[in-house]
């Protein structure tokens, strides 16, 4: 009896397979979303994965906030679906105001990917329960608009709450304020994350085993429940 | 009023632009001659820009005849020269595919969207062959770094590689950075794109089926890459004339997304009887292919051809080079569902024709016949041109003017020889090529082994058994400037080379050619040479050529860049976990360093001599049998487990290929000069068929026995070492010693490396 | 028929990347004394038909969901002709 988590596909998604084969590694059983389908098949928690949905026409993320799949989600997610978006897809989840916030251009202006080094700054949410506080970890980083930026009323906010749950360490890599890699909603179902997590969970393909633990969290903490 | 066939026939004596279109009198008459009346403007645009040295490759047709004479015999080649890209078997029922095209003119105009729209046309290539693209590398070249114009050329080359490429979802798994006078004002952008399908799956181009039906799929057809045909527009009947044609295509990478995903959705599907892209010359080009590689005949109705710009004349239609298009050949039976895949990934599609048995190529135009041609003569029949070449009298002089120490000084202390070498791994072209990589995405897909700074890209091809396929591109132009025969040898044996390090087993060969004009007999001579030279060498090695590409007339006035014969060859591997890495790890303290091969007293276009600002004498010696050997034994040590590491010797020597595996393993290590040798000649000669390998201890034997078995010279030159730095004075860091003679720590040398390119590209 | 212009710019607080961009390029081009550069996007749209008080609510209501993003972006609404 595993955990069935979905990943969406959008027209211009390209790591969603990456997140289904991680999912499988942690043990879970991927199932795949369609973008135009208003269904979740049933699915216990939810991915939105990276890539450039919708070519990033117009903003990051905006038009796929319209998806059909993405009304129910957003109505999911308000009574407690875990979700985890991820680059994009964390582009889609501010955008859909599901988290606060926005993504913008990186401040140097190119997109960058490199191995990128965070630190857990919150294990109660949904997909970080199986980290430490404090736990640093090098996972890949790939984006050119990845900037993560809210007014600072609301930065406050997150830092008061503890719904900052990664931050960049040793160098900001695209001029997110207050160096924030990823957050979560008061709940701490819904989790976006800019770094990728997916492509850290294969020694041969990636720099560390890191990412799995956004995985296993879900998928644990859904087994046994 | 539209120049259709019969008003062709009607008014015989209307003159014709053919020679601003870059027709020859007697090709013209050849049209006139074939068709038995002249051509209507279309048919004039569609030959003229077909015959074009770029889509006819008339001026190297009778050269590269050679790759397929010459072709080693082998079983693994599945498709061969000749479509739009080789297909090689690697096992397991899987096949890969793989090119390297060029797109050098078009960056040098619009650096962004010229990179970009070389990486959509060669990722094009590949899915046309069936298969699903996988990685994407792309090998660069510019004048010197620090040239105002390569300022404003390559960050727009690099992010559009970039744009282009992430937003695919392909990973960039390596390329080259090269930085040499002879670019500037000629920049060179070749873009290589590999992909995999099961045996089953190949798709060839071809117009089969009396019946089928012509349906083109894709962006819609705009003005892009027009530019010269335009002057045909202004010569139709047509009162309304078009505004100015752009010159450039501007790609789109999201909806060459989608073209990808319906085009493999139909293909797996068994919808399509035969499959092309649109590249260069687009809609002519894909008929006239399509028709002349099946039953001989297609009837094309052009009013359908959905436009993003109503005023196109129907020669500019048939001309436009509008990226992100495709054409497959369909059975009325299929047809609606290849239609409704289609529809799901939004994009458009509509039957434009049908395949029919007339042996002619037939273009309507609301109604009337504009073109009506036999299409072989469109596509296969173009002029072949034997140019004139000779040897150019500077030659011999240039190979006279060798590197001697009475020429440039050589270092002999210590201190003077690891000046050197900080000024070596500084130096444009040996300098870390983060600032470019790193705006790269080499993890998307999940299956890149080995990417750059390794010395090959290699990604795995079936995720249950580990078959994975190494792929390395690599060309020394000043090699080839100073012996193009030799040269493109040497090209392929360092591509060669760098497959086998990874412990892969290289398989075939694809080549982009980037020479300057073929009208230059001098040119045309080092064109001769270099593919003599390269068929000669894939002959000997037993690889052949699948498939490659040509770049002329990358000159500007009198002066032609050097000779650029860049080779990719791919290899495979039957398990990506035994892999070979480059450098040796935290486990690898007292392992030994040796250098195979022999090192010998050879710097003519060394990298050495190049900082010294010195062209001349001979490059390194060939010796392909020593590579064979060399590759061998790289391959069976990798499948043996007995060695940890392997790094191949090229540009900069030995000292160089030992400061790369050092920066990136961040231990230390100790090494000493090989016996009889002179420091400078150990440290820098630049001789070929040389590795660098890790060995531990309890394989020392088995391995140092395997060599000598086999004639392979191996020598020990070093052990890894992560305690030197207190005896060397640095304490708690990591340090390389080099005999009596230099220290240093890896941090400083890591310093000069990734200082360079930053300095002068970041704003 | 009508034209409506959406002119969308970042909000002042938040940092305009591309905009400091171009003001350092105008900069090495010859433009002396350029104090601040801001970069938006425009949005020419057509319809056909009048606008009425309906269609003019609903084109607000998009020009603040769909074509500008409220937390970083404001915009501006012009009908033309």
């Amino acid at each position: 009896m595993s955990a069935r988590i979905g990943v969406v596909t959008f027209p211009g998604s390209l790591d969603d397979r990456d997140a289904a084969r991680a999912i499988s590694i942690a043990g879970g059983e991927p199932v795949a979303l369609w973008h135009g389908d208003a269904d979740l098949k049933n699915v216990d928690a939810v991915v939105l994965p990276g890539g450039f949905s919708y070519g990033d026409y117009l903003r990051c993320g905006a038009i796929a906030k319209f998806a059909p799949v993405m009304s129910l989600i957003i109505e999911k997610a308000h009574q407690g679906l875990p979700v985890l978006g991820i680059c994009n897809g964390f582009q889609i989840l501010c955008e859909s105001h599901l988290l606060p916030g926005a993504l913008t251009r990186n401040d140097h202006q190119h997109f960058i990917c490199r191995d990128q080094k965070l630190r857990i700054e919150n294990t109660e949410s949904y997909w970080t329960r199986d980290y430490s506080m404090g736990q640093e970890i090098v996972i890949p980083l790939k984006n050119g608009e990845g900037g993560y930026v809210a007014d600072e009323k609301t930065l406050d906010q997150l830092f008061a709450e503890g719904r900052v749950i990664a931050t960049y360490q040793d160098g900001n890599p695209n001029g997110s304020y207050r160096d924030i890699a990823g957050i979560t909603n008061s709940r701490g179902n819904v989790v976006g994350l800019m770094p990728h997590p997916e492509h850290a969970v294969e020694a041969l393909t990636g720099p560390s085993l890191d990412g799995l633990g956004f995985f296993t969290s879900a998928i644990n903490t859904l087994v046994n429940a | 009023m539209i120049d259709s066939v019969s008003h062709a026939e009607q008014q015989p004596d209307t003159q014709q632009p053919f020679a601003e279109l870059g027709l020859k009198p007697d090709e013209y008459d050849r049209i006139k001659e074939i068709l038995g009346r002249r051509p209507t403007s279309s048919e004039l645009a569609m030959y003229s820009v077909m015959w074009s040295e770029h889509c006819s490759y008339k001026s190297s047709k009778v050269h590269l005849r050679q790759f397929g004479e010459k072709a080693p015999k082998t079983d693994a080649l599945l498709v061969g020269i000749g479509e739009n890209a080789g297909v090689v078997d690697i096992g397991q029922g899987w096949a890969v595919t793989f090119k390297v095209e060029s797109h050098n003119h078009p960056s040098y105009v619009e650096p962004y969207q010229g990179a970009a729209t070389g990486v959509g046309g060669i990722v094009r290539d590949i899915i046309s062959m069936g298969a699903r693209p996988l990685a994407v590398m792309d090998p660069l070249r510019f004048g010197a770094a620090d040239a105002p114009d390569t300022r404003r050329v390559l960050p727009g080359v690099v992010a559009g590689v970039g744009g282009y490429g992430n937003c695919l979802g392909l990973p960039n798994i390596g390329g080259e950075l090269v930085f040499d006078d002879s670019y500037l004002g000629n920049p060179l952008v070749n873009a290589l794109c590999v992909g995999s399908m099961r045996h089953e799956d190949i798709h060839l181009a071809s117009a089969k089926g009396i019946g089928n039906l012509v349906v083109l799929y894709g962006a819609r057809t705009g003005g892009d890459g027009i530019g010269g045909v335009s002057v045909l527009a202004s010569e139709t009947f047509d009162a309304d004339g078009p505004a100015k044609r752009p010159s450039v295509q501007v790609g789109d990478p999201f909806m060459e997304k989608l073209l990808i995903e319906a085009t493999l959705e139909v293909l797996h599907a068994g919808l399509v009887e035969g499959i092309q892209d649109l590249g260069g010359a687009g809609i002519s080009c894909a008929t006239s292919e399509l028709a002349s590689n099946g039953e001989g005949g297609m009837h094309v109705w052009l009013d359908r051809v959905p436009l993003r710009d109503a005023s196109l004349s129907p020669e500019e239609i048939l001309m436009s080079e509008s990226q992100e298009r495709m054409c497959a050949i369909v059975t009325p039976q299929h047809v609606d569902a290849f239609m409704d895949i289609c529809k799901k990934w939004d994009v458009e599609a509509i039957v434009i024709g049908e395949v029919t048995n007339t042996g002619r190529l037939v273009v309507d135009w609301h109604g009337e016949e504009i073109v009506n041609v036999p299409p072989r003569t469109v596509a296969h029949e173009g002029p072949v041109y034997e140019r004139p070449y000779h040897r150019p009298e500077w030659q011999d002089a240039l190979q006279a003017n060798a590197p001697t120490p009475e020429v440039i000084t050589r270092p002999e202390s210590g201190d003077a020889l690891k000046q050197t070498l900080l000024d070596l791994i500084g130096s444009p072209n040996l300098a870390s090529k983060s600032w470019v990589t790193s705006q790269y995405d080499r993890y998307v897909l999940g299956n890149t082994i080995l990417a750059q700074p390794e010395d090959t890209g290699m990604i795995r091809i079936d995720e249950e058994s580990g078959l994975g396929v190494a792929i390395a591109t690599d060309c020394n132009a000043r090699f080839a400037k100073l012996d193009p025969y030799n040269g493109a040898k040497l090209a392929l044996a360092e591509s060669y080379r760098n497959v086998s390090v990874s412990g892969a087993i290289p398989l075939a060969v694809t080549n982009c050619l980037n020479f300057g004009s073929p009208e230059d007999p001098e040119v045309m001579w080092q064109f001769a040479e270099a593919t003599r030279g390269l068929a000669d060498g894939c002959l000997e090695l037993g690889v052949p050529v699948t498939g490659g590409n040509v770049s002329f007339y990358n000159q500007t006035a009198d002066t032609a860049i050097h000779p650029t014969p860049v080779v990719g060859v791919l290899g495979v591997i039957d398990d990506v976990e035994r892999r070979t890495p480059m450098t040796w790890n935290a486990d690898s303290d007292g392992e030994l360093i040796y250098v195979l091969g022999d090192t010998l007293d050879e710097f003519g276009g060394s990298e050495w001599a190049h900082i010294h600002g010195h062209l001349g004498g001979l490059p390194p010696r060939v010796d392909l049998q020593r590579e064979k050997l060399l590759s061998e034994i790289l391959v069976a040590a990798s499948r043996d487990g007995m060695i940890t590491a392997a790094h191949d010797v090229s540009d900069g020597g030995i000292a160089i290929a030992i400061a790369e595996m050092a920066m990136r393993a961040n231990i230390g290590a100790r090494f000493w000069v090989q016996d009889d040798i002179a420091p400078f000649v150990f440290l820098f000669s630049e001789s070929t068929a040389r590795a660098v390998v890790v060995i531990p201890r309890s394989e020392e034997l088995r391995f140092t026995e395997m060599c000598a078995a086999r004639g392979l010279p191996a020598y020990r030159v070093g052990v890894v070492d992560s305690g030197l730095g207190a005896d060397a004075g640095h304490p708690g860091e990591q340090v390389i010693v080099m005999g009596e003679l230099f220290t240093f720590t890896i941090d400083q040398l890591r310093q000069v490396h990734e200082a360079t390119l930053p300095a002068i590209f970041n704003t | 028929m009508a034209r409506v212009v959406v002119n969308v710019m970042l909000k002042p607080e938040i940092l305009d990347p591309q905009g400091r961009a171009v003001q350092g390029a105008l900069g090495r081009l010859g433009l002396t004394g350029v104090s601040d550069v801001r970069q938006g996007k425009q949005f020419v749209i057509d319809l056909e038909g009048d606008l009425d008080a309906d269609r003019s609510a609903k084109l607000e209501e998009l020009a603040g969901e769909l074509l500008s993003n409220p937390v970083i972006e404001d915009f501006t609404l012009t009908v033309v002709e």
